[in-house]
């Protein structure tokens, strides 16, 4: 990064007598750029956050003119005294986990064979991309279509090979729904984690790689060896970063389910969402949202302390 | 380095195994689409239509709000990527030339912004925008857009602003000519391309967003694609699949062409922030 400083540049171009006024100047002048973007998300983003964490702390309710205030920990006793509560969030983080580590497997195989030199590259990069543009309501659309217990094709291809003989109602199943839901997850996230991966793998430096060839190194040792080391920096932060979209995820499984059956899939965010806009528990479901802040941070500070503990 | 015919053939039927489940639920959304209703409630549903048909195209428009759902999808997300891209050129090259703690500043931000669920932001956003009688309204909805776009934009646009050499600035400085002369004449051409990336990427967003939609906005009439969707998946029986497809399918085309024109810009500008660190 080059270290550029500031205030010796004006002494040397301009005349000696006017160095702080010009100091000052580039001051002003960085406020003023910053100012059009610092507004708004002061207003409608650092505020919101901050008043939404608040509101955890409060009895406030949706509506006109109610007034709130603080209850401390009230929201937080009853949560723990909430058997919906300790369902959503059982199920949000059965499905935090297996989406992400399908997501990843799944999508460092599917980098490794793109970065293999095979064929048909022009037909599988974009198929690779395309679920990342599509709105997550379309994906669910995509799937109730092929979940679809009378004309959907899952049950009709299962039929044909022998392996079902009645059609099954994946996504109203007690048992199946969440596997179901948990399928798409994983299709709907893959392209940026493959994208991710794909990038690392390309930069790890190929004359590495030629190196331990020649030095007798089989595929899964030249994996070990070369490939791993230089692409786990990005494989932990991609990771993360998958944890914690698919802890926060709504969209997909709102269209999907709603969230049933009998609360099967219902994630953390649709449970806040339907005490928020469903009950107007604006105080309960922002405390809600600071339990889940509060699973992140710790399931991401262990995560990250033991990587960089192992790193070391 | 060799790979063996075996690992090549492996590699191959993995590859094809990827094709199947990335590609097939793309292809069941276009075959049901253009399906006539006959065929969709057959008990065995064939692979592709046997007869090829607009009709489910002709009664989706027809029939719902898709044209005024559309129009109001289209109308958000151009003011939202109009917007956020004058709203963060500014100090996207700030944060690209100061060099200062900002620059921290919004990387931390954009981190913190992922970390967080919507939920608490939702709440006090709306709160807020009752107060301000923004609610139920698109202005409200592209006020919100434009905001949640802002951080991952300023981070792509500065990346965009660093690329352009600053000695060529220092030049013009030196011949006299003022900073606003300089944007204009200099900076402003060669941000073109990643201005207009960057604008794309805030319509992507603003057209497939959903949460935000549901919660600000009640009122049929400005319901935009996605809100329109889900409520149609709510009624759906064998007959109206067809329908709800083609409708599935109209909303994700503008996404998806603006999508393949910048995704290389897109994925270089994400990981601009683990390279240059």
């Amino acid at each position: 990064m080059a270290a550029v400083t500031q205030a010796p540049q004006p002494t040397r171009t301009r005349p000696p007598k006017r160095p702080p006024t010009q100091a000052t100047a580039n001051r002003r002048a960085l406020w003023f750029l910053l100012l059009p973007s610092l507004v708004p998300v002061v207003l409608f983003s650092v505020y919101p956050l901050l008043n939404g964490i608040w509101l955890g702390f409060t009895d406030a309710q949706a509506g006109y003119q109610v007034d709130y205030h603080f209850n401390g920990l009230d929201n937080y006793v009853r949560l723990l005294k909430d058997d919906v509560f300790w369902n959503s969030f059982k199920i949000g983080l059965i499905w935090a986990f297996s989406v992400t580590i399908l997501q990843f497997v799944l999508a460092l195989g599917l980098a490794l064979l793109l970065n293999a030199g095979l064929r048909f590259q022009w037909l599988v990069r974009p198929l690779a991309l395309v679920p990342w543009a599509m709105p997550s309501v379309i994906v669910a659309i995509l799937w109730k279509l092929i979940y679809h217990p009378d004309a959907g094709i899952l049950n009709a291809v299962l039929k044909g090979l022998g392996i079902i003989d009645t059609n099954i109602n994946w996504l109203g199943s007690f048992e199946l729904a969440l596997p179901a839901v948990i399928v798409v997850g994983v299709w709907a996230g893959m392209p940026q984690t493959t994208v991710t991966l794909l990038a690392g793998l390309q930069n790890t430096p190929y004359e590495l790689h030629e190196a331990a060839a020649l030095d007798g190194a089989n595929g899964w040792q030249r994996f070990r060896t070369v490939t791993w080391p230089a692409l786990r920096p990005i494989a932990i932060a991609i990771t993360s970063l998958d944890f914690v979209w698919n802890f926060n995820s709504f969209g997909l499984v709102y269209v999907l389910t709603e969230g049933g059956p009998g609360g099967r899939t219902q994630l953390p965010m649709l449970f806040a969402y339907q005490r928020a806009f469903g009950n107007g528990e604006f105080g309960y479901a922002a405390a809600l949202g600071n339990a889940m802040v509060i699973v992140i941070m710790a399931i991401m500070g262990a995560y990250l302390w033991r990587q960089l503990k192992e790193a070391v | 380095m060799r790979t063996s015919p075996g690992v090549r053939a492996a590699q191959y039927v993995a590859l094809f195994g990827y094709v199947v489940f990335l590609g097939f639920p793309l292809l069941w959304l276009v075959s049901t689409a253009f399906k006539p209703p006959a065929e969709l409630s057959q008990l065995t549903p064939t692979l592709f239509p046997v007869d090829w048909t607009w009709s489910n195209f002709q009664v989706a428009f027809a029939e719902s709000q898709l044209p005024g759902a559309l129009r109001n999808s289209f109308v958000v997300a151009v003011a939202t990527a109009i917007i956020t891209t004058l709203v963060a050129l500014p100090a996207a090259y700030a944060i690209a030339r100061y060099r200062s703690a900002v620059r921290n500043a919004t990387i931390g931000w954009i981190l913190i912004s992922q970390v967080f669920p919507f939920i608490l932001i939702v709440i006090p956003v709306f709160i807020v925008l009752k107060q301000i009688g923004l609610i139920n309204t698109l202005p409200g909805l592209v006020i919100v857009y434009v905001v949640w776009a802002l951080p991952f934009t300023l981070w792509m646009l500065q990346g965009y602003v660093a690329a352009i050499p600053r000695d060529l600035e220092e030049a013009a400085s030196t011949d006299g000519a003022n900073r606003f002369v300089i944007l204009r004449a200099i900076i402003f051409p060669l941000l073109l391309p990643g201005l207009v990336a960057t604008s794309m990427f805030a319509f992507i967003n603003a057209w497939n967003e959903f949460f935000f939609a549901l919660v600000i906005i009640q009122d049929p009439a400005l319901q935009t694609a996605p809100l329109l969707l889900a409520r149609y998946v709510g009624a759906e029986g064998s007959v109206n699949l067809g329908p709800l497809a083609a409708t599935a399918l109209i909303t994700t085309l503008p996404s998806l062409i603006i999508f393949s024109i910048i995704q290389r810009k897109l994925v270089s500008g994400m990981l601009s922030g683990s390279v240059k660190g």
